[in-house]
């Protein structure tokens, strides 16, 4: 019995990890570490996720696409609940996740800032400056704080001139 | 039309519906500067401050209405909250409803009150609840961001052309006088305190004035005097403005009760 429900939640995670997130196809769920735990029950299988940000409009998909893996997969019934504590951080991005941002194009969070009081940058006090995902150099600029997703901000590169986007360390 | 929904005078329930409503409706000035924006990356930034305020307001109406549902009234869900009561039950403050009005007033506003939630947002993730400190523990981290690029903007217009300045200046002393109401306590901080909910609001006053110490500084923008007008949008009595602002948000779900994506 404990081998057939290991085996269960084994292939949850296998599933899951072929489950794209709507705004980064690059990743799976896995690889931006939404996924907190796969839960075996009686009356089925409960997938426990942390959403990324309050207002992220893709964590109904993601639930949504979630349940239709895992159904589609044959592996029964299946609910999923949201787990707000501890707070998502990019940190939880597997290293095989960064990989795929890189490949993909967005240049990968570096570590989160730290949990206690984080005191105000004034303009002009230069960031550390986001390698470039193309060509690696680290003359670079912010455009904009704010990307196409609440998760990401857009950057340039001088030297090879090309925009990119920059997943944002939170 | 549907009438409104009825919610129970319990100071627990209250202190969380300040707070959400504080987010719900800075989310909804926020939101009126998509397509608006005088920059098209300032556009993207306000639209997403506004769904990280909207998205925080809707946690907190969530475990709001089941608060409802506890001290003797009807449980709600959130956009029951959202959309269904009337003016004198929103309890934002009344800096959050003011109209937009110019870019440099919107960067004064989101300085003062990204700095104040985020202050607010260290002190909750100790609630007694355990709800509201998750959502804190989360939220923190959103109103950092939306306090570091509010800081940029308000140095970059207080200290920039004379215009830029000429406008920061005026937003500025407009807005202050709407300030003191962030920081008074009533009944309903000595409840929350009492029951480790979170903090008076008075305790956030010393460290927010040192937070604008430093941008306004900075800005080369004078801290106004203190005030001795009181806004008292936390008491549910409103400024002109919230009813218009009312009518446009509830519009959908009183004219198409129960609607749904």
């Amino acid at each position: 019995m404990s081998t057939v429900a290991a085996s269960r939640i084994d292939s949850a995670w296998s599933t899951l990890n072929e489950v794209l997130d709507p705004e980064v196809p690059a990743l799976s769920v896995v690889d931006l570490g939404l996924v907190r735990e796969v839960i075996e029950h009686d009356d089925g299988l409960e997938i426990v996720l942390t959403p990324t940000y309050s207002g992220c409009p893709a964590t109904e998909v993601i639930e949504q696409s979630v349940l239709d893996a895992i159904a589609a997969a044959g592996l029964g019934p299946a609910r999923v609940t949201m787990r707000r504590a501890p707070a998502w951080s990019s940190d939880w991005i597997s290293a095989e996740g960064k990989r795929k941002l890189l490949e993909y194009g967005i240049a990968p969070p570096g570590p989160a800032l730290a949990d206690g009081a984080v005191p105000i940058r004034i303009v002009g006090r230069r960031q550390a400056a986001v390698p470039c995902p193309r060509c690696a150099s680290v003359h670079t600029e912010r455009l904009s704080a704010f990307g196409s997703t609440a998760c990401k901000s857009l950057h340039r590169c001088l030297d090879c001139r090309e925009p990119f986007e920059h997943f944002k360390p939170i | 039309m549907i009438s409104s929904i009825k919610i129970p005078a319990a100071p627990e329930l209250t202190y969380l519906l300040r707070l959400a409503d504080t987010c719900l409706i800075l989310g909804q000035r926020l939101g009126e500067w998509c397509g608006h924006a005088p920059i098209l990356e300032e556009d993207i930034a306000l639209s997403n401050m506004a769904l990280d305020l909207i998205g925080q307001s809707r946690a907190l109406l969530t475990l709001a209405g089941q608060h409802s549902g506890k001290c003797g009234g009807e449980g709600y869900d959130e956009d029951q909250l959202a959309f269904l009561r009337d003016e004198i039950d929103y309890r934002n403050v009344t800096l959050a409803e003011l109209p937009r009005g110019d870019f440099a007033f919107t960067v004064l506003r989101n300085l003062m009150l990204s700095t104040w939630l985020k202050l607010m947002w260290e002190r909750l993730r100790d609630s007694s609840d355990a709800e509201l400190a998750a959502i804190a523990g989360k939220a923190l981290k959103e109103a950092r961001y939306h306090q570091q690029h509010a800081a940029d903007w308000a140095v970059r217009l207080g200290d920039g052309t004379d215009e830029s300045r000429r406008r920061s200046e005026a937003a500025l002393a407009t807005l202050w006088l709407y300030t003191p109401e962030l920081f008074e306590d009533d009944a309903v901080d000595a409840a929350a305190t009492a029951a480790g909910l979170g903090p008076a609001w008075s305790q956030l006053h010393e460290p927010w004035l040192a937070e604008m110490d430093e941008v306004l500084g900075e800005a080369k923008l004078a801290v106004p005097p203190a005030p001795t007008f009181r806004s008292t949008g936390k008491r549910g009595l409103h400024s002109e403005h919230m009813g218009y602002l009312l009518a446009e948000m509830q519009y959908l779900q009183r004219a198409y009760p129960g609607g749904a994506w």
